[in-house]
């Protein structure tokens, strides 16, 4: 991209808005395709709130950057090496059950970063992420609720909670293994040290785990980068959908 | 200002300057203000004079909302968030019963946690069986 978003402080926003863009925008997807009106609602606005909180983060990476660089530029104009999100985020929605079980890790992770984030020494982070948290517990608690759901339901529904758990597990160690991008924010005051967020975050699911009866299953973790560029393929194509109007017509305005 | 995210107004040499704050993260309806505040103001001021600038910091929470604006909720229809619930206990799963803005009745129950907004969760009444919106509590 034409800007120059090198600076540590954009690179720390730009990974915190990415994770709240692709997840949000993964989430979009089910618009239209929601097992019942309530869920097709719910993942709805979730989604919307995970894309206006990247807005906020990119709204204040934009300013830093300078020169006219706008929160557009940032969401359509990078290309799959320059987003910092987790790859957990950008992994297909699979069924209901691998949505909720990618959406309890992601969640259960974000209210704990959220959480170190109010007392954040970037006074624009702590704002934004004082009322994030407040969202991000209806969020948990509403993913909670249908690993809960399905895990202790029929036996269909048990056994594809089972394999969703299994599916995503592998991609939860990325969040608690600092990469470049978290090593300097914590070293600056901005953010936590990723690694004192894991014990919490296994607290809290395997509460959830317990009330739905499920195993924690033991499967290897992945050794993933995506905090440092490197993805999987997922991310190219919901990129080229998702950037694909205004890279076909610049110009285009609402 | 009964929602309470227009935090100061300050005028200008040739206008005015508006702070807003935003409510919900992922609320769309933020732009929208913007528009209506600037083009309120334009009609006393004119075109070009008015600047509106956001604030985040501190972050809009119900309490926010003031007396008058929780009665209009309850008026149009959305029961409003419980009074002054600095302790939060709502999202913790510890539910204040929300009184049904038609029958007023406290017998009621949560349909679903998200509703047409960002900003609303779904509630029905067990007494009069009307469906209700609910202002959630953040």
């Amino acid at each position: 991209m034409k800007w120059d978003i090198c600076d540590p402080s954009v690179q720390y926003l730009l990974h915190l808005g990415d994770d709240a863009l692709i997840l949000g925008h993964r989430l979009s997807e089910w618009c239209g395709h929601g097992p019942v009106l309530e869920e097709d609602i719910a993942l709805s606005n979730i989604a919307l709130d995970l894309v206006g909180l990247a807005r906020q983060y990119y709204q204040l990476a934009a300013e830093r950057v300078g020169g006219g660089c706008t929160e557009d530029d940032l969401a359509y104009w990078r290309s799959d090496r320059e987003f910092r999100n987790h790859v957990l985020v950008e992994q297909p929605n699979g069924d209901f059950a691998d949505t909720m079980a990618r959406q309890l890790f992601f969640d259960a992770f974000h209210y704990l970063q959220l959480e170190a984030l109010q007392n954040s020494g970037d006074a624009q982070v702590a704002a934004i992420a004082r009322k994030a948290l407040k969202e991000t517990t209806y969020h948990a608690e509403h993913s909670a609720d249908w690993v809960v759901r399905l895990g202790d339901g029929t036996e269909e529904s048990r056994r594809r909670m089972a394999a969703a758990l299994e599916r995503f597990l592998p991609f939860t160690a990325e969040l608690f293994t600092p990469a470049e991008v978290d090593r300097v924010a914590f070293e600056r005051g901005w953010g936590p040290d990723v690694a004192s967020l894991k014990g919490p975050w296994d607290h809290l699911v395997l509460e959830v785990l317990q009330k739905a009866t499920l195993e924690r299953p033991e499967v290897p973790h992945k050794l993933l980068r995506g905090k440092s560029g490197i993805h999987s393929e997922s991310l190219g194509f919901l990129l080229a959908e998702m950037q694909s109007l205004p890279r076909a017509y610049p110009d285009a305005t609402w | 200002m009964d929602l309470g995210i227009v935090r100061d107004v300050t005028a200008t040499p040739d206008g005015c300057e508006v702070c807003l704050t935003p409510t919900y993260t992922g609320c769309p309806a933020t732009e929208r203000i913007e528009r209506d505040v600037r083009e309120a103001l334009e009609e006393l001021v004119g075109a070009g004079n008015v600047r509106v600038r956001t604030v985040l910091d501190p972050p809009w929470t119900t309490d926010w909302i003031s007396e008058e604006g929780l009665r209009k909720l309850e008026d149009y229809g959305i029961a409003p968030p419980p009074k002054r619930s600095a302790d939060k206990r709502s999202l913790l799963g510890i539910r204040t019963p929300l009184a049904c803005p038609k029958c007023r009745s406290t017998d009621t129950e949560r349909i679903a946690a998200f509703g047409s907004t960002a900003c609303k969760a779904l509630h029905r009444c067990l007494e009069c069986r009307e469906p209700f919106e609910a202002f959630k509590c953040i």
